[in-house]
């Protein structure tokens, strides 16, 4: 059992849960996730890290609801367990790698989506701990949904704020903010991290390939086991067939099929959407839609 | 009675189990038991003992059955087995123990699987417990994986005296037997995990949810929490796909995902919260063990099932006991047929699946006759899903991170056959990491091996 220690709901339908798992606290890097299952009948869901303490062997880790069984993880409280709690899965970032000398002559940008912001977080923070500074990029639909905003301003070089509705910050799309940096600031960036919606880090790609920007992305595909055994989370990177939780999460975005991946997302969507109806409204479907077999 | 014949064993009817999940095979009552021991004519050079890759004292058990001794019987198979509910259920029996068989030569031979089965069986209801290790001698051994393999080191080495923990990358032990087989060919709660159990109360400690290769490595085993030894049962995790057009196609899965949503994740449990495509039209590439797996689950979620294998019936690596239980079940088999295409609809889906009529040319490498694509043959199926049920591959997680262990060009893990000692010193390893994708038994024959390399090993270090 994995003890949760704080719960903190961070905006409307985010959560940031810190949690002792020991194991995983020791051993994981910026840019790697867990898989994390409530109790005997949960999912296996995955989550990127947000930050670690190895000295108290906590990991924590940030999630919006999105289904019936993020909503049934968002009623756990501190104090209550996980029944599993695995990690650290997948790659570190490339940027712990490489050497510090180099990083520090790179302009590095961060550009992050909604929850996207928490996976960033810990990569942010670990360049500045290595005097590195950064530039970031904030997106969100509006003010209410911004999430580790004071921690990212201590960590961040320069941070930029954008929402949809214009509640804080630049009014718009990050793409917009981007754009602006480079075209009328006249910043260059050597290379940008996109962590964010689908949509979102599609069109950073997009856009920075057009400004000659190399770009990482973290993918979040659907899968089960997390090692490389179930093969859900295939994607395809450059035409090759890449497994997101091995071969990833982050891969160069030019080369990411994003269309497909998108797609892919949606492959539980029906079944996702019959579960948080019963969950919320009890067995009240019966089949009456004509597109399948009901509730039994 | 005609001594030639096997006492029948009931089953499920084939159109009743064909929708539920419940074993197929119903076991043997004592008497059928006692009655079919009968048959063991108890030779003294027993050939059927040389074809168990364990080395069951066969007629040895079976003597004890004939006289409805089940507690000494389950004895004389946990001197060599700790899984006998699990192998008396999934063993290749055909081709290992009953092939051998004298009986088998004029008539049936004697259904050792099923006598197997039913003393565990036997054992588990009646709560006949494990013989205790005499002492122990306080030395740690590490056994990465907790399938078939780990189990069976691990069984062995603590009755050896040694203080052994399996580290286990999923939240719930056994691997293929949780997350492959399928609950109708091998019950979880009540075979598995009860056999789980008793290798746990030899003293065998298991610990969930850690991936060796990232939440620790071996080396970190072995330098800072004092394992003296360890022993790599990791399996063949890794899936294959064909490299077709439309693979990536929403409605194609992996076997491996198809069966760990169902069996491991209890997706077909309305209770349980993880989903699985049931589709409507599925086809299952493949002609092994897996393939007929996947097929009788998608049977069972509601689907029209076709098995699609580019060979003949006769070339079909599957037991033939499945093979038969799966068209009983009503699985249609499109034989001397391969995919070359998956057709996808504008939503990403699949629609279908073009493929080709084969015919046998000649034998290729592995004495198989080669398949060749009959021109102008190709034709399209309408379809919802896809399930490719290829074979797997040993995951090089624990390879990559371990130094001084070398792998061949299959990714195997490189390991001594009569020992599992690796090229790593301390370090040994057996089963579908070695082999490649194999069986339940062979993967024990070889996690048994390795404990007596490992007693071997540190008795002399």
């Amino acid at each position: 059992m994995y003890k949760i220690n704080v719960k903190e709901k961070l905006a409307d339908k985010i959560f940031l849960m810190v949690v002792e798992a020991p194991r995983v606290a020791r051993s994981c890097e910026p840019g790697q996730f867990v898989i994390v299952k409530m109790d005997e009948k949960g999912e296996r869901i995955p989550l990127t890290i947000c930050d670690y303490n190895r000295e108290t062997g906590e990991v924590t880790i940030v999630f919006q609801i999105v289904g019936a069984s993020t909503e049934r993880m968002a009623e756990l409280n501190a104090g209550d367990t996980f029944s599993d709690f695995v990690g650290p899965l997948g790659r570190p970032s490339e940027l712990v790698e490489e050497s510090l000398d180099s990083l520090k002559n790179k302009k590095i940008l961060f550009v992050a989506g909604g929850v996207g912001t928490a996976p960033v977080y810990p990569q942010v923070k670990w360049l500045h701990e290595n005097g590195v500074d950064a530039d970031v990029i904030v997106g969100a639909k509006t003010k209410d949904m911004l999430i580790l905003q004071d921690e990212m301003e201590k960590v961040a070089g320069n941070l930029y704020v954008a929402t949809d509705d214009g509640s804080y910050g630049f009014k718009g799309l990050v793409t917009e903010v981007i754009k602006n940096l480079v075209e009328n600031e006249k910043k260059t960036y050597d290379v940008c991290i996109a962590i964010g919606p689908m949509i979102m880090m599609k069109f950073v790609t997009i856009l920075t390939k057009e400004l000659n920007i190399p770009t990482v992305v973290s993918l979040n595909p659907i899968m089960v086991d997390g090692t490389g055994m179930c093969g859900a989370c295939r994607v395809s990177v450059g035409g090759e067939v890449k497994f997101a939780c091995v071969d990833g999460p982050e891969f160069d975005g030019h080369l990411v099929n994003f269309d497909e991946a998108m797609k892919r997302q949606q492959m539980y969507k029906t079944e996702e959407g019959r579960a948080i109806l019963k969950q919320r409204e009890g067995a009240t479907h019966h089949g009456g839609c004509g597109n399948c077999g009901g509730d039994e | 009675m005609d001594v030639l014949k096997r006492v029948p064993i009931s089953e499920q009817p084939a159109d009743v189990r064909n929708k539920n999940f419940e074993e197929v095979c119903l076991g043997y009552t004592k008497e059928e038991a006692m009655e079919e021991a009968a048959r063991c004519i108890n030779c003294k050079n027993a050939q059927c003992v040389k074809g168990c890759p364990v080395s069951i004292n066969i007629p040895g058990f079976i003597e004890q059955v004939k006289t409805g001794n089940m507690e000494e019987a389950f004895k004389v198979i946990g001197e060599s087995s700790a899984l006998p509910a699990v192998c008396g259920r999934v063993c290749p029996q055909e081709s290992q123990c009953e092939g051998k068989c004298i009986r088998g030569i004029k008539g049936e031979p004697v259904s050792i699987g099923k006598l197997e089965r039913f003393v565990a069986d036997y054992a588990r209801e009646n709560k006949v417990e494990v013989a205790q290790p005499e002492s122990k001698n306080g030395k740690k051994v590490a056994v990465i994986g907790s399938g078939p393999a780990g189990l069976t080191c691990a069984g062995d080495l603590a009755k050896l005296g040694y203080d052994v923990t399996i580290f286990e990358a999923l939240h719930e032990a056994g691997g293929v037997l949780v997350y492959g087989i399928p609950e109708f060919r091998l019950p979880k709660e009540t075979v598995v995990k009860s056999e789980i159990e008793n290798v746990k109360a030899l003293g065998v400690k298991i610990e969930t949810n850690v991936i060796i290769g990232k939440s620790i490595t071996i080396d970190e085993l072995m330098e800072e929490e004092g394992f003296e030894a360890v022993f790599i049962g990791s399996g063949a995790g890794l899936p294959k796909f064909m490299g077709i057009p439309g693979e990536n196609a929403n409605g194609v899965f992996s076997a491996n995902e198809f069966l760990t949503r169902n069996n491991l994740m209890k997706a077909f449990m309305e209770d349980y919260d993880t989903p699985i495509s049931k589709g409507k039209k599925v086809a299952v590439i493949g002609g092994g063990n897996v393939a007929m797996d996947a097929a009788r689950t998608a049977l069972r979620l509601g689907a029209e099932t076709h098995i699609v294998y580019r060979r003949s019936e006769e070339e079909l690596p599957a037991r033939v006991e499945e093979v038969h239980h799966a068209k009983e079940e009503g699985v249609i088999f499109d034989l001397l047929t391969n995919p070359t295409e998956i057709l996808i609809n504008e939503d990403g889906w699949v629609k279908g699946m073009k493929c080709v009529k084969m015919e046998l040319g000649e034998p290729d490498e592995s004495g198989r006759r080669r398949p060749q694509v009959v021109e102008g043959s190709e034709y399209e199926l309408e379809l919802d899903t896809v399930i490719m049920a290829l074979g797997t591959a040993p995951n090089p997680l624990i390879s990559s991170t371990t130094k001084g262990l070398d792998i061949n060009k299959w990714q195997c893990i490189v390991a001594d056959e009569t020992n599992g000692a690796t090229t790593k010193p301390g370090v040994f390893a057996g089963g579908d990491a070695v082999t490649g994708a194999a069986t339940v038994i062979l993967a024990m024959g070889a996690g048994k091996a390795a404990a007596q390399g490992i007693d071997e090993y540190l008795k002399n270090k």
